[in-house]
């Protein structure tokens, strides 16, 4: 499985690239293996604010319904909205493609409690 | 997460291991949910053909001098009626009409065999032993679930898959009907049943050549697009079939009518539990019936949302997934009576808001040319 090292990640399974002050988020490789076919991604509106560790959407696979969890806080900037129409993209490319929200960090100080690569892969035992 | 130690494996367990199969817990037993993916695995059946483990089911033989009279009392269907070789659909129902279980009964020359549901497996043979008890009936029940396996193998390709490996002509065992077979010296029950909506055949053989007949018609499929296929596919192709599902769609708070499922119920062949409710039920009419739905956008409907019109809960979503034959987000839901016409407008409540569903024609999935 690919972990990318420049990546930051989260306790429940999401990833985020930081360009600035703006990060870009999606799911890991391993959260897709687990959820199986994506089928379904919700996101809030663009504008719409988020908060650290509360829920912002849903991922949902054939069987399962999966909550996703905002590892800033800021606004939603941008949509993915090639995941929303085809959300497979998140099986078969997490880290590119697949994509889910795109957010303006409020708050830099929050991500000294994000993962790096190692702990991440410490956490999930791989 | 459970601790997979405390649960049951069936004799695939090995294989499923080694086919790389996410192992979930179900019923008290350890599972496959999936191979390669739901969809997949849902695809397959539907295009070529499946092979399903279902050693988790439970199997009860009755036997002995009232063996039928035993039957007619504690299941719903006209045991009567049932030639050998022939099987039905039916239900062990509670004197208040509520569903212990539905079930498949089979006629076999010595015997009848009942297939029950692995999470019901336990409370039905003591509801079984219970009832045989209550009236004396003289007849004897063999819990044979640990030494049976059952596997499945389903879709427009599981004939032609199977025909080479036994001597019966497997187009003279009807639908719901069965016959005694050989696999390579192993002796198997060929049933054709199934919870799919495809053609096909359920077998039941000792599970001590589990391993040996599980190979055989793996190698007998592999040209024909034979896949192993986990409980997932199994829960999708089933709804889009519109087969119940119990602790889903029917359980000891529904009764059989209500969920369309009244056809198994002979309220004339004589006295049986459940006998006095059910006739009450059908003379008063259904207060509520479970219904088809799809919806309408892109979100997808689970057990246990709350189903409302105008704005008002009037029900409940009992099943509920999206629908890879179909392209679909299917379910079934129960609604009062005045709702469950075709073309109803509902919503489901999703999450706190509400998603626009419509109650549809059902099965949403009928294969071309099922038997009758």
């Amino acid at each position: 499985m690919n972990f990318p090292d420049d990546l930051k990640y989260t306790r429940e399974h999401e990833w985020l690239r930081i360009e600035g002050d703006e990060a870009v988020i999606g799911i890991t490789e391993f959260a897709q293996d687990e959820l199986g076919d994506i089928v379904y991604v919700e996101t809030p509106p663009i504008g719409n604010s988020v908060k650290q560790n509360e829920q912002f959407g849903v991922v949902e696979s054939v069987k399962t319904v999966s909550d996703l969890f905002s590892p800033v806080s800021g606004e939603v900037i941008a949509i993915n909205e090639e995941v929303i129409a085809t959300p497979e993209l998140v099986n078969k490319d997490p880290y590119g493609e697949g994509w889910i929200i795109k957010i303006k960090i409020s708050d830099p100080s929050e991500q000294d409690s994000l993962l790096n690569v190692a702990d991440y892969k410490t956490m999930i035992g791989k | 997460m459970s601790n997979s130690s405390n649960l049951e494996k069936t004799p695939f367990y090995d294989i499923h291991v080694k086919l790389g199969a996410r192992l979930i817990e179900f019923g008290g037993w350890l599972m496959p949910v999936q191979y390669k993916g739901i969809i997949e695995e849902h695809n397959a059946v539907r295009k070529a053909a499946g092979l399903f483990d279902l050693s988790h089911m439970g199997e009860v033989e009755v036997s002995g001098f009232k063996a039928l009279e035993f039957l007619q009392f504690v299941t719903t269907n006209d045991v009567s009626k049932l030639e050998v070789g022939q099987a039905h659909y039916t239900f062990l129902c509670y004197p208040d009409g509520g569903i212990v279980d539905d079930l498949i009964v089979y006629r076999l020359p010595d015997k009848y065999l009942l297939v029950v549901n692995a999470s019901n497996a336990e409370k039905d043979y003591a509801w079984l032993q219970e009832s045989r008890t209550l009236k004396g009936f003289d007849c004897i029940l063999r819990n044979a679930s640990s030494a049976t396996a059952l596997l499945a193998l389903q879709g427009p390709r599981a004939i032609e898959i199977l025909q080479p490996l036994v001597a019966n002509n497997l187009n003279e065992i009807a639908y719901y009907h069965c016959a005694e077979g050989e696999l390579e010296g192993v002796s198997v029950l060929l049933a054709r049943t199934g919870y799919t909506g495809e053609d096909g055949f359920e077998l039941f053989f000792n599970k001590a050549h589990a391993e040996k007949i599980w190979n055989l018609l793996a190698e007998a499929g592999q040209a024909k697009g034979l896949q192993p296929i986990g409980l997932g596919a199994r829960d999708t192709l089933r709804l889009e079939a519109k087969m119940a599902l119990y602790g889903n769609d029917i359980d000891a708070t529904s009764n059989p009518f209500e969920a369309g499922l009244g056809w198994a119920v002979k309220l004339d062949k004589g006295n049986f539990t459940g006998k006095a409710a059910l006739e009450k039920f059908k003379a008063s009419g259904l207060k509520r019936k479970l219904v088809g739905f799809e919806m309408k956008d892109r979100s997808i409907a689970r057990h246990g949302y709350p189903v409302a019109i105008e704005g008002e809960v009037v029900g409940v979503v009992t099943s509920g997934s999206p629908s890879p034959t179909t392209g679909k987000n299917i379910g079934l839901a129960y609604v009062p009576l005045k709702y469950a016409t075709l073309g109803t407008s509902l919503q489901v409540i999703i999450r706190n808001k509400p998603a626009e569903a419509l109650v549809v024609k059902t099965p949403f999935y009928a294969r071309p040319g099922k038997p009758k």
